[in-house]
C-alpha cells in the first residue's frame, strides 16, 4: 500500500505540455527527492482539466488546491510552501476576476461549477501511462460485465435505451448503429473509432486520447463483443503525436495485462486494436472517405448506402463511433442505461464535451449536461465577453455549422434545438464573437477553409464553394451588389441539394446561417460600403478631421503611398484613392485627428 | 504485469489498487470529509508532528474513515505542540493541543469516529483567512 500523504497532479494535455509542464514535473519530482519526500509526495503527469486559459495547471491534493499559470521556477515554492509548511502559495492560486479575491479551490471556480464531467471523467484525475490507475477507477470492469453477462443483445438494448447520440457530429442513435452492425452476418467484422477530429478549434477527442485512453479501448472492444468483431482500428490524424504516443503505452499495457488481447477474461472473446494514421485531411473525417483512406484509397467519400455497417472497411461490416461516444460507454455500462437517460433532454441524453474559444474570458474545454443553456456556458463558465466587450453570436458546428444569436441564449442546448435555430452541435466547437466580429467576414473564413478541404470528387462542393468564396470576398472588398446575396443564398441551397457527401451538404450553413441572422451587416456591405464591425479592411477608410489637425506632416511622411497631402501648419487630407489602408497614419497621428469611419 | 484472466481477478486487482487513488478522490468531496490538520511548522515538527500526522493517517485508513489530512503552518500554540484542527463538515472547527502519537490514537477513536471531546482543546480566538 502507498503512503503517499500528497498527490501532485500536472497537467499533461497538449496545451500546457506546450507550456512546459514537462519541466514543471520534472521539477516538482527532483524537489520531493531532494527534500526527502519521496515516501510522502506523488508527482503524477495527467491529462487535460480543461482550463486552457490558465494553463499549465498544478493540483495538490488532498485538499484540492488549483495552481495556476505555473513556471517550472516556480516548484520551489510550492514543494516548501505548501507541502512543508502547509501554506498555500497565494499568487498562484485562480483570481476571481470579478471580486478579485484569491479562489483555492477548483470546485469554487465558475468555469468548473456547472460541469459535469462523464465522457471526460477520469481527464486530469489519473495518470493515463499507468493502467493500474484506469483499473483503480473501475477501469475494464464494464467490459468484464459485459462479458459475463454474455449476451451482446441486451448491451445493445441497453445502450439504446441510454439515448447515447453519435458525439460526432450526426446525433445517430449509438444503440441502433450496434444494432445495425450487429444483425449483418460476415466472417470478420471491425470496429473503427474515429479520431480525425477535423473541426477547426475542436481538440475534445485529443484530449479523451490523450488523458484517459483505455476508456476509449474499453468501449471498442465492448463494441467488438456487441457486434461480433474481434478487429478495432482507431484513425488518428498524425499531428496528434502525444495522443498516438499515449494510445500505444495504453494499447501496449491492455496487452500485457490480459484486458485486450485473446480471450479476455477467460472467454472464447479475443479481441485487438491497432492504429491507422491520417493526414490531417477534413474529409477524410466522414466515415466513408475515412474508411477508403484506411484502404490506402483516396480519402474520398462514396455514396451511401451501403452504409458502413452493411459494406465498411475491406467491404465487411463496420461499426464506426466517435472518441467521445466511446468514451460514454464504460460508465453508461456500470451505472446502468437509467442514470445515463436521467441526465440531458428529452431526446438528448448525457452531456457533451465543448471547446470553448475566441472573445471569451475562459478559453478551455467544457463536459456540460444537455440542455444547459448558451448564456450559462458563456456567462457563467466562460466567464463572459473578454474586455467587456457586448456579444455578437456563438459559432457551433464548425464548418458545418451556423452562428446563433442573442436570441438564442436561453435556448437549452441540445441537437434538435441547434438545428431548428440554424446551426448544429457538430463535434463540439463554440466559438464566441462579440461586436468587433464581422460576421460575412467570418462565413468568408469557413468557406476558405471549406474550399482547401474539399475533395474534389463531387462538383456542387467542389465548384460550388469556390464561387461562394469569391463572391463573399467581392462583398467584404466593397464590390458586392444585391443580386449578390440573392446569389450567395441560391447558391448555398442548391450545393446542399446536391453535394455528394456531409461536407457539401453542410459547408452552406455558415453562409445561409449569417445571413439569416445578420441581413442588415450584410446589406451594410454592400450598399453603404460599410463594415460596421470594422474589420473589412477594403471597407476601412481613414479620414484627417480638420479641425483637429495641426498640419504637423507626421501623417504625410510615414504614409507609404504618399496617400497624404497638405500645406504644413495647415490641415491634411488623405486621398482615398490611393489610400491602401495601412493604418499607419493613424498609429502616428498625436492629435487624435484621424478617425476609422 | 501478471495477467487477469477472470473477473474474479480483475476485481482483486481493482482492490488492491483502489486505496491508491482514494486521497485524489477525497479531492473531489473536500466540503464533506472530516478535515484534519496538522501543524507542522520547526515547533510542530519538533514536538513530533510528524509521527502525529502518520498516525492519523494510519487510524483513519483502519477504520475506514474518510478524512482528509492536511499539514498546516504554525497555528500560533507552540506552547501546546503538536496541535491538531479537525473540522466537521458543518461544524466549527476544533483545536487539540499537546497530541502525542499515543493520544492521535485516541483523537481518531474519540472524536473523529464518535463525538467524544478529548483533554486539551484549545479554545479557538482566531478567524480563520481564507484558507
Ligand atoms: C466532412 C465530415 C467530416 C467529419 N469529421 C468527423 C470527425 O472528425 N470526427 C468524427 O468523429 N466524425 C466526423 N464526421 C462524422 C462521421 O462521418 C461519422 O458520422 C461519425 O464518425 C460517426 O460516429 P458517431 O456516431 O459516434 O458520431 C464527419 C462527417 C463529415 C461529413
Amino acid at each position: 500500500m502507498s503512503n503517499f500523504k500528497y498527490h501532485i497532479l500536472i497537467c499533461g494535455g497538449t496545451g500546457c505540455h506546450a507550456s512546459q509542464s514537462d519541466q514543471i514535473k520534472n521539477n516538482l519530482a527532483q524537489l520531493v527527492v531532494e527534500k526527502g519526500l519521496a515516501d510522502e509526495v506523488q508527482v503524477v503527469v495527467t491529462g487535460c482539466f480543461g482550463f486552457c486559459e490558465k494553463g499549465p495547471i498544478v493540483k495538490m491534493l488532498p485538499d484540492n488546491t488549483f495552481y495556476t499559470q505555473v513556471k517550472p521556477e516556480d516548484c520551489r515554492e510550492i514543494i516548501e510552501e505548501h507541502i512543508i509548511k502547509g501554506r498555500k502559495v497565494e499568487r498562484l492560486l485562480y483570481q476571481n476576476p470579478e471580486t478579485k479575491e484569491h479562489v483555492s479551490d477548483s470546485k469554487h471556480m465558475g468555469f468548473y461549477k456547472k460541469q459535469l464531467r462523464i465522457a471526460l471523467r477520469n481527464c486530469g484525475f489519473i495518470n493515463p501511462e499507468n493502467i493500474d490507475e484506469y483499473f483503480a477507477r473501475d477501469g475494464y470492469a464494464a467490459l468484464a460485465s459485459v462479458l459475463e453477462q454474455n449476451n451482446p443483445q441486451a448491451t445493445i438494448e441497453a445502450i439504446k435505451k441510454s439515448g447515447l447520440r453519435g458525439r460526432g457530429g450526426g446525433g445517430f442513435s449509438t444503440g441502433l448503429k450496434w444494432e445495425l452492425a450487429s444483425k449483418n452476418p460476415a466472417d470478420q467484422k471491425y470496429v473503427v473509432c474515429n479520431a480525425d477530429e477535423g473541426d477547426p478549434g475542436a481538440f475534445m477527442d485529443r484530449s479523451i486520447l490523450e488523458g484517459d485512453p483505455h476508456t476509449v479501448l474499453e468501449a471498442m472492444a465492448i463494441n467488438g463483443f456487441c457486434i461480433g468483431a474481434t478487429k478495432g482500428l482507431i484513425y488518428i490524424r498524425a499531428e496528434y503525436p502525444l495522443a498516438i504516443e499515449r494510445l500505444k503505452i495504453a494499447i501496449a499495457q491492455a496487452m500485457e495485462t490480459g484486458v485486450l488481447g485473446n480471450n479476455i477474461f477467460g472467454t472464447d472473446f479475443s479481441f485487438h486494436i491497432e492504429l491507422r494514421y491520417g493526414a490531417g485531411a477534413f474529409v477524410c473525417g466522414e466515415e466513408t472517405a475515412l474508411i477508403h483512406s484506411m484502404e490506402g484509397e483516396r480519402g474520398e467519400p462514396t455514396f451511401k448506402p451501403p452504409f458502413p455497417a452493411q459494406e465498411g472497411y475491406l467491404k465487411k461490416p463496420t461499426n464506426v463511433n466517435n472518441v467521445e461516444t466511446f468514451a460514454n460507454i464504460p460508465v453508461i455500462i456500470l451505472k446502468g442505461w437509467e442514470w445515463f437517460s436521467s441526465i440531458g433532454t428529452e431526446k438528448s441524453k448525457g452531456t457533451k464535451v465543448f471547446a470553448l474559444a475566441g472573445k471569451i474570458n475562459n478559453v478551455g474545454l467544457i463536459e456540460v449536461p444537455m440542455g444547459i443553456t448558451l448564456r450559462e456556458v458563456i456567462y457563467e463558465i466562460g466567464g463572459g465577453i473578454k474586455d467587456g466587450k457586448k456579444f455578437k453570436a456563438v459559432q457551433t458546428g464548425g464548418p458545418s455549422g451556423g452562428c446563433l444569436t442573442e436570441k438564442f441564449l436561453d435556448t437549452p442546448i441540445d441537437y434538435d434545438n441547434l438545428i431548428a435555430a440554424g446551426s448544429m452541435m457538430g463535434s463540439g466547437g463554440m466559438i464566441v464573437m462579440d461586436e468587433d466580429d464581422c460576421m460575412v467576414s467570418v462565413a468568408k473564413f469557413y468557406l476558405d477553409f471549406t474550399v482547401e478541404e474539399s475533395c474534389g470528387k463531387c462538383a456542387p462542393c467542389r465548384i460550388g464553394n469556390k464561387r461562394l468564396f469569391e463572391i463573399l470576398e467581392k462583398i467584404t472588398e466593397g464590390k458586392g451588389t444585391m443580386e449578390d446575396l440573392e446569389n450567395l443564398s441560391n447558391l448555398s441551397k442548391v450545393i446542399k441539394d446536391t453535394a455528394l457527401c456531409g461536407l457539401g451538404q453542410t459547408s452552406p450553413n455558415p453562409v445561409l446561417s449569417t445571413l439569416d441572422n445578420f441581413w442588415e451587416e450584410y446589406v451594410a456591405h454592400v450598399t453603404d460600403k460599410k463594415c460596421p464591425a470594422g474589420q473589412c479592411k477594403a471597407l476601412k477608410q481613414y479620414v484627417i478631421e480638420p479641425d483637429a489637425c495641426i498640419g504637423c506632416t507626421a501623417c504625410a511622411r510615414v504614409c507609404p503611398v504618399g496617400a497624404i497631402k497638405g500645406e504644413k501648419k495647415m490641415a491634411h487630407e488623405i486621398n482615398q484613392e490611393t489610400c491602401i489602408k495601412c493604418g499607419a497614419c493613424y498609429e502616428k497621428c498625436k492629435f487624435n485627428a484621424i478617425f476609422i469611419k | 504485469m501478471d495477467k487477469i484472466k477472470s473477473l474474479a481477478d480483475l476485481k482483486k486487482k481493482r482492490e488492491e489498487l483502489q486505496s491508491a487513488l482514494t486521497l485524489r478522490e477525497q479531492g473531489e468531496n473536500t466540503e464533506n470529509l472530516i478535515q484534519v490538520r496538522v501543524a507542522m511548522a520547526t515547533c510542530g515538527i519538533a514536538s513530533g508532528a510528524k509521527q502525529v500526522m502518520e498516525v492519523i493517517i494510519n487510524e483513519c485508513n483502519k477504520r475506514g474513515i474518510q478524512a482528509v489530512v492536511t499539514q498546516t503552518g504554525c497555528m500560533g500554540y507552540c506552547y501546546a505542540e503538536p496541535t491538531v484542527e479537525v473540522t466537521k463538515p458543518g461544524s466549527e472547527p476544533v483545536v487539540f493541543g499537546y497530541i502525542t502519537p499515543v493520544k492521535a490514537e485516541e483523537l481518531v477513536a474519540k472524536y473523529l469516529a464518535g463525538n467524544e471531546m478529548l483533554d486539551g482543546v484549545i479554545p479557538v480566538n482566531y478567524e480563520k483567512v481564507n484558507q
